[in-house]
């Protein structure tokens, strides 16, 4: 599949849709995680809007692709891409974490429809959705299967049982894709708890591996294409993020984890300036 | 008296028939995955010792073996019960849900997926392998989770029964199975639905109720007789159902006022922590709490530990009295 530039800079206006609106939900939230989800909203964007077989209104679509979400807690990308793509409403994004609300803190399947499963705590993803593609296999379907997860969750003893098990059976129907952002809730993952060489443990594990820049559209959807031709193995996409991507001022900090828009660091930009100063440097970085 | 209209076997105390809940579920997956070709069965490095291979002889395309990885089996199962298959997923109740307990919560229960937890090798009777592998804990886990319903098998029978009906639920379910051999108490004809308790033995105007689940219901109905030696009327219930409890365990404990509870499970958090939550509310009634007493297990033969833990008859004796002397006059 051939991408043209200007596919790609259609893709590259709707992520910067998305992180606007991530940044501004979150804003409204109070609370939640503003780095990881703007990391990696220029892979969402591509997959909404261009990788994924959906139909945003009709989530339930049989044949649709199945995107699993492993690490819960950055749902923000995932409900202001699927906002933008006509699921819902975007200003529903800001009932984010409001009581009564669709838009869990963490997502829940049976909340809003389109989120495949509920997730949160962490490693549990990957199983779940080789559990899925082992499944749809045995019945010949021919959708594919995504995980997202992210690099901190590759501590947990769960996902390399999920590898080891898509490993085993082939799971090529199965496409990973990890955030490797390098940072995690207490510091930098290498700090916390070295998770290198990344791309050798999975390989080690029968993957196909495919490191990419995270930030580059095309480079991604190269990688899905490629992990569609792949007949033997599962295939991980090894995304290297820059958490914060695209508001300079808290790009790389892991301190905005887990902190929303006038909540975090205030060193660089006052908290009642953050929301406004976010914003122009999400437009400026556009430029 | 032994309730005719529960269908028991014949020989209940003369010489039973001797079987495994366990081997009970072995039957009952192989029917169920005839009934319905989305029944898929997980095992992690245990297919025998849960009586999985039954079902890998009949079904090998539907069964899966996931290694000695507990959380990855509750997960896989989540993925394909969240793909729309029916999958019973088979360890040791000690390793699942005693170490995937938290993929359980999230995954299936707060999916609400119709994927079904097995956990064999419940209890004290698992015998030689000692305390960490004798699960005490797996109901209380179970029934503290939103969603689920937690069965426990008196017998093989009932164990295939339940393992059918499981699989009709739509629903998460717990079942929990013993390894040990031990008396078939019910046969194909005793009736068998999620939720309702059965009525094994009812003396005239009974004095107090004692309501069992797993085999040691055989202990409850032993104990049933020597109560009525010493001329004290019971009824005796299976309750194989611990989530959700039946309302006939209030018009029972109503009836007798006097209670007591039989489980090879700790006495907190499982039958006895269930009936004990019911009637607080519904009936306060005395109750007497045969289980294990807040303590692990050891290495030693089913009826040794059975004994040691004081589960055996004359303790169930033992404490029936001690309930219906603490009635109120």
């Amino acid at each position: 599949m051939v991408i043209t530039d200007a596919e790609v800079k259609n893709i590259e206006e709707k992520a910067l849709a998305i992180r606007k609106t991530i940044v501004e939900m979150l804003e409204a939230a109070k609370s939640g995680h503003l780095a990881g989800p703007l990391g990696m909203t220029d892979i969402f964007a591509a997959l909404y809007f261009h990788v994924l077989k959906h139909n945003p209104k009709d989530p339930a679509w049989a044949e649709r692709d199945r995107l699993f979400l492993s690490n819960g807690h950055i749902c923000p990308v995932r409900y202001s891409a699927m906002a933008h793509a006509g699921y819902f409403p975007v200003e529903e994004c800001m009932t984010l974490r409001k009581f009564g609300s669709r838009l869990q803190g963490h997502p829940e399947r049976d909340m809003l429809p389109g989120v495949e499963t509920t997730s949160g705590p962490l490693g549990s993803g990957l199983s779940q959705a080789s559990g899925y593609a082992y499944a749809a296999r045995m019945d010949g379907k021919t959708f594919r299967v995504f995980c997202a997860m992210s690099d901190g969750e590759q501590e947990e003893g769960n996902t390399w049982e999920g590898a080891m098990f898509a490993g085993k059976y082939r799971l090529t129907n199965l496409t990973a894709i990890m955030d490797r952002n390098n940072i995690q809730i207490d510091g930098n993952t290498e700090d916390v708890m070295p998770l290198e060489p990344l791309a050798d443990k999975y390989k080690a594990f029968n993957w196909h591996v495919i490191p990419i820049d995270g930030h580059n559209i095309q480079q991604f959807i190269e990688a899905c294409d490629e992990a569609k031709s792949i007949k033997e193995k599962p295939t991980l996409i090894l995304a290297h993020t820059t958490p914060g991507k695209g508001v300079p001022s808290i790009e790389n900090d892991y301190r905005w984890h887990g902190a929303p828009p006038g909540k975090g660091p205030t060193d660089k930009v006052p908290a009642d300036k953050q929301k406004d100063a976010f914003l122009e440097e999400l437009q400026a970085s556009a430029r | 008296m032994i309730n005719p209209t529960a269908k028991l076997a014949a020989n209940i105390f003369e010489k039973p028939d001797m079987a495994s809940t366990r081997e009970g579920f072995g039957k009952g997956v192989v029917e169920a995955g005839k009934a319905d070709e989305r029944v898929v069965v997980l095992t992690a490095d245990l297919a025998e010792s849960t009586q999985a291979h039954h079902f890998q002889k009949a079904f090998p395309e539907r069964f899966i073996q996931v290694g000695v990885a507990e959380q990855n089996m509750a997960t896989v199962a989540a993925g394909m019960a969240n793909y729309g298959k029916i999958p019973f997923f088979t360890s040791y109740a000690a390793f699942s849900p005693g170490r995937n307990w938290e993929q359980i919560r999230t995954t299936i229960a707060l999916n609400d997926l119709p994927a079904i937890a097995c956990g064999m090798h419940a209890g004290v009777s698992v015998g030689p392998d000692g305390a960490t592998h004798q699960a005490l804990e797996d109901m209380a886990m179970m029934r503290a989770l939103p969603k689920f319903t937690v069965i426990s098998a008196c017998d093989a029978e009932e164990g295939r029964k339940a393992t059918l009906a499981a699989a009709k639920l739509g629903k998460p379910v717990y079942m929990r199975f013993g390894r040990e051999k031990t008396p078939m108490m019910t046969t194909a004809e005793t009736p068998f639905e999620i939720g309702k308790l059965n009525v094994f033995w009812r003396g005239e105007k009974p004095q107090v109720a004692i309501f069992g689940t797993g085999p040691l219901v055989h202990n409850a109905l032993l104990a049933a007789r020597e109560l009525e030696k010493d001329g004290i009327s019971s009824v005796v219930a299976n309750v194989h159902t611990l989530k959700p409890p039946d309302p006939a365990i209030v018009s029972l404990a109503q009836e007798t006022g006097a209670v007591v509870t039989v489980e090879e499970h700790q006495v907190h958090g499982g039958l006895g922590g269930a009936i004990a939550e019911l009637l607080a509310k519904e009936a306060p009634t005395p109750i007497e709490f045969i289980g294990m007493q807040d303590k692990f297990g050891q290495s030693g033969t089913a009826a040794e530990l059975i004994e040691h833990y004081e589960m055996g008859v004359l303790h169930i004796v033992a404490a029936a009295k001690e309930a219906i002397g603490r009635k109120k006059i």
